[in-house]
Order: C-alpha cells, then structure tokens, then sequence
C-alpha cells in the first residue's frame, strides 16, 4: 500500500481505537455488561423488586432461600433479595458520586498545579505528600463518628481522601503535555489561559483519568462497605451492602445465607469494575499495560 | 545519606504537628464528648469530670496545654480507661497488632512469591491464569468478606480452628492470612511482572545457552532482579499491615491497637483518639523514609533526584 492510499483511509480517532481495542477484551467486556446490568437494576428497583424493602413477615423469620423468596429472608421476614437491590443502589450511589467528587477535586488541583508550574506547583505538591502520610482511614472513622452518619458525609469524607492520586497523575500530565507544540501554538494565538487549561490541556489527558476513575470506583465502594461494617454507613432504614454483610456476620452461624448473598453481590461488583479498569487501561494506555 | 535521614525525620515535626493540630480541633468542634454516653450524671459529678480533666478551660488553653504536654512525650491520660496512659495502652496494644501484621506480611510473601514465579514462568498458561484469577480474587473479596467466610467454612462448619481469640496459635491463623490476602495478591501480581520482564531480557537466554538449570536460572538470576517492585510495594505494604487492620481485629476480636482506635473513636475518648493518630502517623512516616532509602540502595539512580 502506497503513502498515499494509506492516507486516505478513514482516521480512527483514539477514542473509535480504543474502544476496539477494548471489545477484544473479553474480561473487560463482560465487566462492563454486568455493571450496565446492575446499574439498569438500581434504576429499576421500585420496579422489579418483588417485596417493599420494609415489608416484614415476622411469622415467617429467617428463612433459607426458596420459590417464594430467591434468596431466603432475615430475621424480621424481609426479602434478602429485595434488600440486596436496594443496597446496591445506595452502594453503586456512593460509588459513583464520591468518585465523582474526588474527581473533580483532584483533576482541578493537579490541572493547576501543572499549569502554573514553578513555585506554585512545588508547594501544592508537597502539600499532597504530606497528606499522602495521613492515616486517612483513621480520618474518616473519626468525621463520620463524630458529624453523624449522613450521606453527603460519607460522599465528602470518601471523595477527600481519593482525591490525591487523581491529583498527582493529571498534574504529570498537563506537564509533560504543556511542553507541546499545539499548547505553545495556542498560546502564541492568544487564547486565554483559562480556556487552554480547560479545552486543551485536560481533554488531552482524559485517558489516563478515566482509567484511574474506574478503579477509583471500586475502592471508595470498598471503604464505603468498609465503614459500614464498622456501623458507620448510611443509616437504618436505608442500607448497603456493607451493612446487610455485617448483618449476616452477626448471625452467619444460623442463617449463612445472609452472609454470602450480600458478599457475592459486592464481590462481583469489584470484580466487574477491576476487569473493566484493567481493559481500559490496556485500551487507552497501551504502553502503560505491560503489567 | 546522614544528612538527608536528619533532614526527612526533622520534615517530620511540621507534618506530626499539623496531623495533632487538625485532630485536636476535629474531635473538639464536633458535637459529643466523652461523657455524654454514659447515664445522665449529676451536673456536679460532670462538673467534677470536667475539671478533672481540664474540659472546662476554654480551647484555646486545653491546646496549649495538650501541645505543652505532647512536646514532653505525654499523650495524657486514657479519658474512657484512666487506668492506663495512652502509651501505656499503645504500648500494651500495638505488640498484638504487630505481631498479627507480621504474620500476615509473611502469609503475603510466601503466597504471592510462589504464585507470581508460578505465573511468569509459564505466561498465558492455564497455570498462569489459575494464578492471576487468584490474586484477582484477593484484591476483589475484601477482608471484612473474606475472614466472616472462612471462619464459617473452617470454624463453624470444619470446626478445625477457633472462630476468634488471641491466645493460642490456632487462633492466630485465620487472621493473618484474612489480612495477608489481599497483599499475597498484589505481591503476586508485581512478581509475575517483574519477573516476565527479566526473563525476556540477554542475560536469562545467556544462561540458558549455558545450560543451567530453569530453577537455577529462576531463582539466581532472575528473581533477583524481578523482585524490585515487589520490594518497592513492601513498604506501603508493611505500613498498611500495621495501620489497617481494624476490621480484621473487629472480626476475630483480636486484642490489638486497631480495635481499640476504632472503640475510642465511638467512645469520643479525645486523648486516646489523637495518641493514636499521631502514632499511626509517625509509622507511616518512617515507613515512606524507609522505602525510599530501599530505593535509594537497590537502584543507584534514584539517589541523587528528590533527596
């Protein structure tokens, strides 16, 4: 093939090539089929549920699993199923909107950190490596003991403490992309900083941010079901799967269904987003994906 | 070398009295006190509890007071167990805590070690694949799933070990390798890497001309170079053991440092509270020197940027 057909053959941007290189992932695929999957549930749940998340049949009791309910009930009679998908809305919630914070905090801090450079870049970081030594599970133990069990709580104090990596990496990132010809093109043009920072710079770094986000996702669920299980979640009425997973440990002995129904349920989450974030990885950094 | 320990342990000060100062005001600002659980005391036993205990000076003087006697080394007394200082009760706690990551840290070696070799061994092999499906276990099953499972296989179902307690071996097996999991997979992951690497490198294909033997070739000359990220990764790892095992204490009621950080912070016992931030923090810092100057000593190139 000449030069000059090989030039006209459609451009594949990164994005068309990377989705094709991720749909040749089959983990990967399969990871994000189960995450549409169950976020298809969480939306539908005051639907497809087949109980009231707090319809109760105390005649009934802990029931192991049967027709009537799929996977057994707890003490009060409650559905485990129902009260699987309904934690699992309240599990992927956290999930993703602490994600998002935590996203939004360090995209911003290491953008500006990057762009500024010099003096300013230098103190900004070495305030994120002296919050890299705080015992930060300590830290959020300590705000959600001591400011309630709220949800936006819990979205803050989890968002605060992931934000360092996210920040770390795009910083990297706007600087080594700073160095570029079309940044310094822009700025000869006289676009205004701001918009080069916002339009050119951090779009060019969406690939490694995105990949981090998505394994971002899978540790704040992890901490969020973590603290639940501490009792310092969300609070009764409302649950996750953390708190129906510390409610099966207090009673595994008896009623083990409670115990492994919920796990499974978190288990195939974390799997589901590692694969995916491992694929997407391996797509959009196919130098970074030796390992 | 000297100088640059002297001049990271003196960073340390500013870092510790900050880390002091934000828990000191986080702890008073928020809503609740020591005494406020408990049944409703008199106002004149609480009165008497409060000053006792200086609660009633205004802030700015208790923290004056608390940094006064933190430069002396005194972390004050133990509001919910005045029996103890706060050193004392890290001092009597932390040991059980330490001991319970060490186990876990060599679980974590002796597992990954042999599973990443495994692994990069025979890349894409149905022994490869078993392997990393394994560690990709390990990092998917938390530890708060994965001990309440297997004390429920192995206690209550087996009944071959106890289901929780410090005393005897049998009780110390289940949490250290519920604690060691995770860790036993990523070591897994970065020696199988790490290894894949240098056994496609000039040196390894030169001792195979020279027909020594694969465990030779394995064990002498590649693990020795295929295990720098796994040292690297050892001391994040070392200082996770040892600050994160709250859950894993909860579980199996371990008597240690964790548990006791996560019952004074449901107590609001102030001292205890930031004695053991300031504690936890002073390890992770001393583990971050040390991983550096690990770095420092196995790759000369690292030495000169950064210190």
């Amino acid at each position: 093939m000449t030069a000059l057909e090989q030039s006209k053959q459609p451009g594949v941007s990164l994005w068309q090539d990377a989705w094709r290189r991720l749909c040749k992932n089959r983990l990967a695929v399969a990871g994000l089929v189960v995450l549409l999957m169950q976020a298809a549930f969480a939306l539908a749940t005051p639907w497809i549920a087949p109980y009231a998340y707090d319809a109760q049949d105390r005649a009934l009791g802990a029931a192991a699993p049967s027709g009537q309910h799929w996977l057994g009930t707890d003490q009060l009679g409650r559905d485990l199923f129902t009260r699987i998908l309904y934690g699992g809305r309240i599990s992927l919630l956290v999930g993703f909107v602490a994600t998002a914070v935590a996203l939004i905090i360090g995209v911003s801090y290491g953008a500006f950190a990057g762009y500024a450079g010099g003096r300013a870049d230098a103190c900004l970081m070495r305030i994120v490596d002296i919050l890299y030594a705080l015992p930060f599970t300590v830290f959020v133990i300590i705000l959600t003991v001591f400011f309630g069990r709220s949800l936006v709580l819990l979205f803050a104090a989890i968002g605060a403490v992931e934000w360092l990596t996210m920040a770390r990496i795009v910083r990297g990132q706007v600087r080594s992309l700073k160095q570029k010809e079309f940044i310094e093109a822009a700025y000869v043009l006289g676009i205004p900083r701001r918009r080069i920072l916002l339009r050119h710079l951090v779009p060019n770094a969406l690939g490694p941010i995105i990949v981090y986000a998505t394994l971002t996702v899978p540790n704040v669920m992890l901490l969020e079901a973590f603290l639940s299980f501490l009792g310092l979640g969300v609070q009764a009425p409302m649950s996750s799967w953390g708190i129906l997973i510390k409610e099966g440990v207090e009673t595994m002995e008896e009623y083990p269904w409670l115990l492994i129904f919920p796990s499974i349920a978190l288990s195939v989450t974390l799997f589901a987003l590692n694969f995916l974030g491992d694929g997407l990885r391996d797509a959009l950094d196919p130098k970074r994906s030796k390992d | 070398m000297i100088a640059f320990v002297a001049r990271r342990l003196l960073q340390f000060i500013p870092v510790l009295f900050v880390i002091a100062t934000l828990t000191f005001f986080l702890v008073r600002l928020a809503p609740g006190g020591p005494f406020d659980s408990e049944r409703a005391v008199s106002p004149e036993v609480r009165a008497q509890l409060d000053a006792q205990y200086h609660l009633d000076a205004p802030l700015a003087v208790q923290y004056r007071d608390y940094m006064v006697a933190l430069l002396h080394g005194d972390f004050g007394p133990s509001f919910k167990n005045p029996s103890r200082s706060v050193s004392e009760w890290i001092v009597l706690r932390f040991p059980i805590s330490l001991e319970l990551g060490a186990y876990a840290l060599v679980v974590a070696l002796s597992i990954g070690l042999v599973a990443g070799v495994l692994a990069s061994t025979r890349p894409n092999s149905i022994r490869d694949h078993a392997a990393m499906s394994f560690a990709m276990a390990g990092i998917c099953i938390p530890n708060f799933v994965l001990g309440p499972l297997l004390v429920l296989v192995f206690a209550l179902w087996l009944r071959w070990l106890p289901v929780s307690g410090w005393d005897s071996a049998a009780c110390k097996v289940l949490p250290s390798i519920t604690l060691g999991a995770m860790y036993a997979a990523y070591i897994a992951r970065l020696t199988r890497g790490g290894m894949l690497e240098v056994l496609a490198q000039d040196f390894i294909r030169t001792a195979r001309a020279r027909g020594l033997s694969e465990a030779r070739i394995v064990v002498r000359h590649g693990l020795r170079n295929g295990l720098q990220p796994v040292v690297a990764f050892l001391g994040p790892a070392a200082a996770g053991l040892l600050t994160g095992s709250f859950a894993v204490e909860t579980i199996f009621r371990v008597p240690g440092l964790g548990r006791e950080f996560v019952q004074a912070a449901f107590n609001r016992d102030y001292t205890m509270i930031i004695g053991t931030v300031l504690f936890y923090a002073t390890l992770i810092l001393l583990f971050n020197l040390l991983v550096d100057l690990a770095q420092a000593w196995l790759d000369p190139r690292a030495r000169h940027d950064g210190a």
